[in-house]
């Protein structure tokens, strides 16, 4: 363990079950390597992401980002070593449980996948209808976070009615709406001008505030610099700075 | 669980591939029906089967004056004695359960009653021409009836030994032939059903790879992200089954009883026989469709 103090073992029913409070990411020593390739796209990565925070995730394309967000939601296994998320060891989580792990975290992508014919609160309402979730709970939460994105109003309007600025709002109220301990978001502003990304940005910032933690990848310089957040860099796989309150990198 | 989510996604799979949907209900419904025709076939055989096990019997005819069989001819009509020591001689085999002796009167009566709806056979029938026979039940029909025919062949008296078994078995054999052939077709069948099965749920997994993507994203469960297709593929199944039984009562009440009237003696199928065999074809349908669906789904749906 990285921080042996912060994660408790402690026995569960079945097994031994590390409890980490305040962290809600945990990567110990994680190698990722794809088949038939040779360089790892993950190498030895040991780092700690505590509830609440806001980390930016950058480095050039190729650089481990998707994929380190791909193991955060287990859609990928890890090489070797160990991952926590939400205080699971994802090794020890079955595959049955693993959506129940998703329940927890919260996606927004470049290319915000909205389904084309479904209008605004289709889009939001289907993300709790999939999970089971009773239909007057979805009546009272749906219309809650599409204000919180800022899109009063537009709750009936169909994805191709709307903005790519708006679009990634719905993506994001779709991802928040089931009140995530985390969210990640991959290059969330990649399609957008750089204007909009301020109001994009401020929405991130907003459900941040809320307490859920917030993982970026981006190559967004300006954002990034303009947030002073903490900033997580990787080159080739493996991890070259993490600095709280840091800035995009002198280096681009 | 919200069923009002789940069908209504099952209905927008149903429709989006409705051409899919159309030739899947229809195969499934040609193979449930070719196989229930057959499991019908398989039944009214047995059926008839049973009823005459019981009933078959060896007939030892008697010569009359009118006979032409060579040993009649040489001996003249069966005289009493005859009957007599025929009877004894039948007893005395041990391979009998019962000995019956049917008088000519009798069986020109049972002849008349057995044709009464064939007029003219009555009519032109004279009642010398129906012989008095010996009706013999053997402890065991099949391995027996040889023997008794060996000793009572050219015994004086005798016109002929008629085995009532011989003729049900070509009987037996173009029902056989009939019903092979329908479970055949229906075994090719069944297979096209299975194939189209698994394109139609692979469509529409595909159709809809953008909601399930998404599904799996925001952490619905298995069951739920598969659930649609499976029921999907099963109501495909049903409505193929439905339009099966419909196919199936026709067969039973058309091509049925037409062989009865063609074969007038045997059993007709009650209709617990056929409501017996439509949940045979619901099960087999459902099971089909559904294992089908499943698999499927397993290779085209992973988490």
């Amino acid at each position: 363990m990285a921080k042996p103090g912060a994660c408790v073992a402690r026995s569960g029913l079945t097994a031994l079950v590390y409890t980490c409070d305040g962290q809600v990411i945990h990567f110990d020593n994680v190698t990722k390597t794809y088949a038939n390739q040779g360089r790892p796209a993950l190498e030895s990565v040991n780092l700690d992401v505590e509830k609440g925070e806001f980390v930016f995730l950058v480095g050039p394309s190729g650089s481990g980002k998707s994929t380190f967000l791909r193991l955060i939601l287990k859609e990928e296994r890890p090489t070797s070593g160990r991952i926590h998320v939400a205080g699971k060891d994802l090794a020890r989580l079955t595959n049955w449980k693993v959506p129940h792990l998703r329940r927890r975290i919260g996606c927004v992508f470049q290319d915000f996948r909205l389904l084309p014919n479904k209008n605004v609160y289709q889009n939001i309402a289907f993300a709790l209808e999939v999970i089971g979730k009773p239909r007057r709970f979805i009546r009272k939460v749906v219309p809650e976070v599409i204000d919180l994105v800022g899109l009063e109003g537009k709750r009936d309007r169909m994805p191709d009615e709307l903005s790519g600025g708006e679009q990634q709002r719905v993506a994001m109220a779709r991802a928040f709406v089931n009140r995530p301990m985390i969210l990640l978001a991959d290059e969330p502003t990649g399609n957008i001008d750089p204007a909009t990304s301020i109001g994009i940005m401020k929405v991130l910032d907003r459900i941040n505030r809320t307490g859920t933690t917030v993982v970026m990848a981006t190559h967004d310089a300006a954002i990034v610099d303009s947030m002073r957040k903490r900033v997580i860099e990787l080159e080739y796989g493996k991890v070259v700075r993490d600095q709280s309150r840091g800035v995009y990198g002198q280096a681009y | 669980m919200r069923f009002q989510f789940v069908f209504s996604e099952v209905w927008i799979g149903l429709r989006r591939n409705l051409t899919m949907t159309v030739a899947l209900v229809v195969v499934v419904a040609i193979s449930l029906s070719l196989l229930g025709t057959g499991l019908l076939f398989v039944k009214q055989v047995d059926n008839t089967r049973s009823y005459w096990q019981s009933r078959v019997q060896l007939s030892v005819y008697l010569c009359t004056a009118s006979d032409v069989e060579a040993n009649c001819q040489k001996n003249g009509p069966a005289t009493a004695a005859e009957i007599a020591s025929i009877r004894s001689a039948l007893v005395a085999t041990h391979l009998t359960t019962s000995v019956q002796f049917v008088s000519a009167e009798e069986a020109y009566k049972q002849f008349k009653q057995e044709f009464a709806n064939n007029e003219p056979i009555v009519k032109y029938t004279q009642k010398d021409q129906i012989p008095p026979s010996f009706e013999i039940r053997l402890k065991n029909t099949e391995a027996d009836a040889a023997q008794v025919t060996e000793v009572m062949n050219g015994v004086p008296g005798v016109s002929q030994v008629v085995n009532d078994a011989s003729i049900l078995d070509q009987f037996y054999k173009l029902l056989d032939g009939a019903r092979n052939a329908v479970v055949v077709i229906a075994a090719f069948l069944l297979i096209a059903a299975i194939l189209l099965v698994a394109n139609t749920i692979r469509l529409s997994a595909f159709n809809r790879r953008r909601e399930t993507s998404i599904m799996r994203l925001v952490g619905a469960s298995n069951f739920y992200v598969q659930l649609p297709f499976l029921v999907e593929g099963m109501i495909a199944g049903l409505i193929g089954w439905l339009v099966a039984t419909g196919l199936l009562i026709g067969v039973k009440s058309v091509l049925l009883s037409s062989l009865q009237s063609i074969f007038p003696y045997g059993v007709t199928l009650s209709t617990t026989d056929l409501v017996e065999v439509i949940i045979v074809a619901m099960i087999t349908g459902l099971l089909i469709c559904g294992a089908t669906s499943f698999l499927t789904l397993r290779r085209y749906l992973r988490v």
